[in-house]
């Protein structure tokens, strides 16, 4: 067993619980944004990944992303079903239970990515069958590719934390199901303005704050290279705050609270897979591109008519697309030995032609898989995947939960 | 009894009340509305969508006051809650047949 180093165990450890603390985060990010009578439904979307990724994650989950590892292949195995015989044992130089639990956290956030999109309208019991299926039908599979050293990993696409696995991921998920649901009623001619952007301001802060777990963590080390990354997460998701601020600005007439926030995360989402690969001005130049492109992204829902809610294509597809295919172009070897030099670096595009093919393989994969996955519940599920008209008026919270999210009355009128 | 019902604009409140304390009211009720008038509503850009929302918040002031004092109070409102541009409001006066102060029983012009 090669010997643990403690300082990237530390790290590793204290990366998980960031990235955990990502979800809560995105809860609040996406429940800001909805109005107030689907505030719990939202949250409650979220949250509930914790709990089902998490069992399935021990159950059969990790055992089928990162068995059978290194071999460039499709899937894992049953090795570690139960997360049998890990503990005590290493991955590289870390304890392998410490790498269980950060790249469990990734699986949990990746679906929650979703609920953005299908806000307002998913029956609860279809979101419940959706999440746990996605996850080990489209997140495994995908995981392995690129994470746990599967084909694509093989062929020299480069990931550092998830630009593919989690951000195309989801966004082609949430793209799939969206079609499937159809719009929210009276959506775009009714105004469904955010019913506390207060609330996506503290998510927005958390989601930075978590990042650095998310992007630095993925070192899985406390080196150059996790510190590189810190940094370039840092830089990219302020670059695309002006750059969303400042095409946003031009393009409606002001500033927005929300635009601020967006920008922030559609950076975060670029960098995500250069992070620990690129430099300090590529990390600005990332940012800044994927702020002013997620925001000009947005109108495409209004072009083809598609209801993504809250943008997850515009932020987390295209943010992800963003900063996979601008690593062919920024990545410096000079900055991570372990990566590869990209166009600009005299790479040539040997590695340009590996990401723009994670891009497409990742996003057919998930699209795909998805939308059958989602006809399949329609027609299985006796309810069908999306609420009835009524329910849908009424909100989420009272008709799926049986909930208020805000009991501000002095005169409840109510009694058991 | 008259019943004054007057929609202000909500920053004005605070000068209504001084101004209505002065003219000798005893007490008022304020309420949170939204509403529309010639003003309309207004416009909210999210991820430059932009919205046209209808109803915008006032201040909806309700006094009950005698006879004689309706027209002060609906003058003094009128002059206090005006700024001169659209969306300033309206007063209105309707009667109100009896009026009784709970605690104590006491009707009509006592009760004020």
């Amino acid at each position: 067993m090669p010997e643990l180093d403690t300082g990237a165990t530390a790290w590793v450890l204290t990366s998980a619980a960031l990235v955990l603390f990502m979800t809560p985060g995105l809860a609040l990010f996406y429940g800001g944004m909805v109005r107030s009578k689907n505030v719990l439904a939202m949250l409650m979307q979220n949250v509930f990944a914790m709990g089902i990724v998490t069992v399935l994650w021990v159950l059969v989950g990790y055992s089928l992303a990162f068995g059978d590892a290194g071999n460039g292949g499709w899937l894992g195995n049953l090795d570690f079903l139960g997360l049998k015989d890990l503990a005590n044992t290493s991955s590289g130089a870390i304890p392998a239970l410490a790498f269980v639990a950060f790249q469990l956290t990734f699986a949990v956030i990746t679906p929650a990515l979703i609920t953005g999109a299908i806000a307002d309208r998913m029956r609860w019991a279809a979101w419940v069958w959706f999440i746990g299926l996605w996850s080990l039908l489209v997140y495994l599979p995908v995981a392995h590719w690129v994470f746990a050293g599967g084909w694509l990993a093989h062929r020299g696409a480069l990931d550092f934390a998830g630009g593919t696995v989690v951000h195309i991921n989801a966004g082609a998920g949430a793209l799939a199901l969206v079609l499937l649901l159809g719009r929210r009623r009276g959506w775009p001619q009714e105004a469904m303005p955010p019913h506390s952007l207060p609330l996506t301001l503290l998510g927005t802060g958390i989601l930075w704050f978590g990042w650095f777990g998310f992007n630095a963590g993925s070192a899985l080390a406390a080196d150059h290279v996790a510190a590189t990354a810190f940094v370039n997460t840092f830089v990219a998701a302020a670059a695309a705050m002006l750059g969303w601020l400042v095409v946003e600005r031009v393009r409606s007439g002001h500033a927005t609270t929300l635009g601020a926030a967006s920008g922030a995360v559609a950076g975060l989402v670029a960098i995500t897979p250069c992070a620990g690969f690129v430099g300090s001005l590529a990390a600005l130049a990332i940012g800044a591109v994927a702020g002013a492109v997620c925001f000009l992204a947005i109108q495409l829902k209004y072009r083809f008519g598609y209801d993504d809610a809250l943008d997850v294509v515009a932020v987390h597809l295209v943010g992800g697309i963003i900063g996979s295919i601008l690593l062919g172009v920024f990545a410096d070897a000079t900055v991570n030995p372990a990566g590869t030099d990209g166009v600009l670096f005299g790479g040539g595009f040997g590695l340009l032609g590996e990401q723009v093919l994670a891009v497409v393989a990742v996003f057919a994969f998930s699209f795909a898989v998805s939308g059958l996955l989602g006809v399949a519940l329609r027609a299985v599920l006796p309810g069908g995947i999306r609420v009835s008209a009524e329910d849908e008026a009424g909100g989420l919270d009272l008709t799926q939960h049986a909930e208020t999210g805000y009991a501000f009355e002095l005169v409840a009128g109510g009694h058991r | 009894m008259k019943v004054v019902t007057a929609v202000i604009k909500p920053f004005k409140l605070d000068e209504v009340k001084a101004a209505l304390l002065a003219c000798g009211i005893h007490g008022m009720t304020v309420t949170e509305v939204r509403g529309f008038g010639r003003q309309r509503g207004h416009t909210e850009v999210y991820r430059g969508a932009e919205y046209q929302i209808d109803f915008v918040p006032k201040i909806r002031v309700e006094v009950v006051v005698s006879d004689a004092d309706a027209d002060t109070i609906a003058a003094t409102i009128v002059d206090v809650g005006r700024t001169g541009t659209i969306g300033d409001g309206k007063v209105w006066i309707t009667p109100a047949e009896a009026i009784y102060r709970i605690r104590t029983g006491e009707a009509g012009e006592d009760a004020l």
